[in-house]
């Protein structure tokens, strides 16, 4: 067992033994980040937002009330903000101080989302980073970085991918990446190997 | 602080480096750390910004060296100790030795876990009219407190524009040092590349960053 481990053990024996926490209640954090989040809940939004104008609409203009109205992802809180991609504009979405993500939309952020080169050069040289990540925007695409240094979420409302007409909202949703909900990837695109 | 924490537009760090089929957990004592930090949350221990801020403070070579989750931890143990809930002791012994502090909202049980995933709310009443309005011109003050704050170096002394105006909520620089929820009015307050990074930045960049109204004055 590593050091570490050894101290998270010790630790979880004082709180445990203090009568601080139940150890099955972490059994039960734990479980409930691994089953009940994910990106899954986000490209369910955005596949509906792809689907439903009216849905689209109110996504933008208030996402918080917006999804409170979809039973399946009803934990979102009152902090969440949609930001679309259009033709013109490319967001991507940053927390440069920590890590803040919206965990209810995409679940635990990924290590690069909270790791130095990305914290780090997101706000400086985005073009660079989306680079790292094997995209690339025409030149004259405006780049729009979202730094979460408030409560707020943001969720990047990706552009739906062509060649998609007449597709339901769960075949769209299959589509729909956690990086293009972040603003580091795009959406698949249809018939492309998942 | 200006801590090693506040890494926008640093340089030297490297690419980004995503890993393929990245797990949620890659050791399992990472997954204990989460659970620990959000019960004891919970129960009243500390707040998230206090949180936030005991991991900032961490010396930056254990900034900079640490897994994120190695981060949690020492951040977690460092509070705990310090708020009398646990002591060093106990933890280099792997028991408790002294009697527990009583926490605000008491012990956290399986019952509790609905609770902590529910997005907590910040927004609060407004405490005074709203000072700036979408398409003000602002700029970020230069300021540098040495206690916790969300207004990054990087936007310091620069002008941007006010874009939302994201209601009023819990000022983190004052929570962190539980000092109360002081509320504040937030913008989304949007600046141009050029501005923030020089002539030679991208013409295509534009960053916003959610600021308080005390981090801004009129520009």
């Amino acid at each position: 067992m590593s050091e570490t481990e050894l101290r998270v053990r010790a630790l979880e024996t004082v709180l445990t033994e203090k009568g601080y926490v139940e150890p099955a209640a972490l059994d039960a954090i734990i479980q409930a980040y691994e089953t009940k989040i994910g990106p899954r809940n986000g490209a369910q939004v955005v596949a509906k937002a792809w689907s439903d104008p009216a849905f689209k609409r109110s996504l933008l203009e208030d996402a918080s009330k917006a999804v409170s109205t979809l039973g399946h992802v009803s934990r979102v809180g009152d902090h969440l903000v949609a930001v679309e991609n259009t033709p013109l504009r490319h967001n991507m979405v940053v927390c440069t101080l920590c890590s803040c993500y919206p965990w209810e939309m995409l679940g635990l952020p990924p290590i690069w989302y909270k790791a130095a080169p990305y914290r780090s050069r997101a706000v400086k040289d985005p073009r660079g980073v989306l680079a790292d990540f094997g995209v690339s925007l025409p030149k004259e695409t405006e780049i729009r970085v979202w730094d979460s240094t408030a409560e707020t979420r943001f969720l990047v409302l990706p552009m739906r991918p062509e060649g998609t007409d007449g597709w339901s909202e769960q075949q769209l949703a299959e589509l729909v990446t956690r990086d293009s909900m972040i603003g580091t990837g795009f959406p698949k695109a249809p018939g492309a190997p998942s | 602080m200006n801590g090693v924490h506040d890494m926008g537009g640093m340089d030297g760090f490297g690419k980004v480096e995503p890993e393929p089929n990245e797990p949620m957990f890659h050791t399992e004592w990472e997954g204990r750390v989460l659970a620990m930090v959000r019960a004891m949350g919970a129960a009243g221990a500390f707040n998230i910004d206090t949180s936030r801020f005991y991991r900032e403070t961490l010396p930056p070579n254990v900034y900079l060296n640490s897994s994120y989750y190695k981060k949690w931890f020492l951040g977690l143990e460092d509070m705990l100790v310090d708020k009398g809930y646990i002591a060093a002791e106990e933890v280099a012994a792997g028991h408790a030795l002294a009697p527990a502090k009583p926490l605000k909202h008491g012990k956290f049980t399986v019952d509790d876990v609905e609770r902590v995933m529910v997005r907590g709310k910040f927004g609060r009443d407004a405490q005074a009219p709203a000072k700036f309005k979408p398409g003000d011109r602002v700029r970020a003050k230069n300021i540098h407190p040495a206690t916790h704050t969300r207004l990054p170096r990087y936007v310091r002394g620069h002008v941007g524009v006010v874009e939302l105006n994201l209601g009023c909520s819990v000022f983190p620089d004052s929570a962190a040092m539980e000092a109360g929820e002081n509320p504040q009015w937030l913008y989304t307050v949007v600046f141009d590349g050029a501005e923030l990074w020089g002539p030679d930045a991208d013409p295509t960049i534009r960053v916003s960053v959610d600021a308080f109204e005390p981090y801004l004055e009129p520009a």
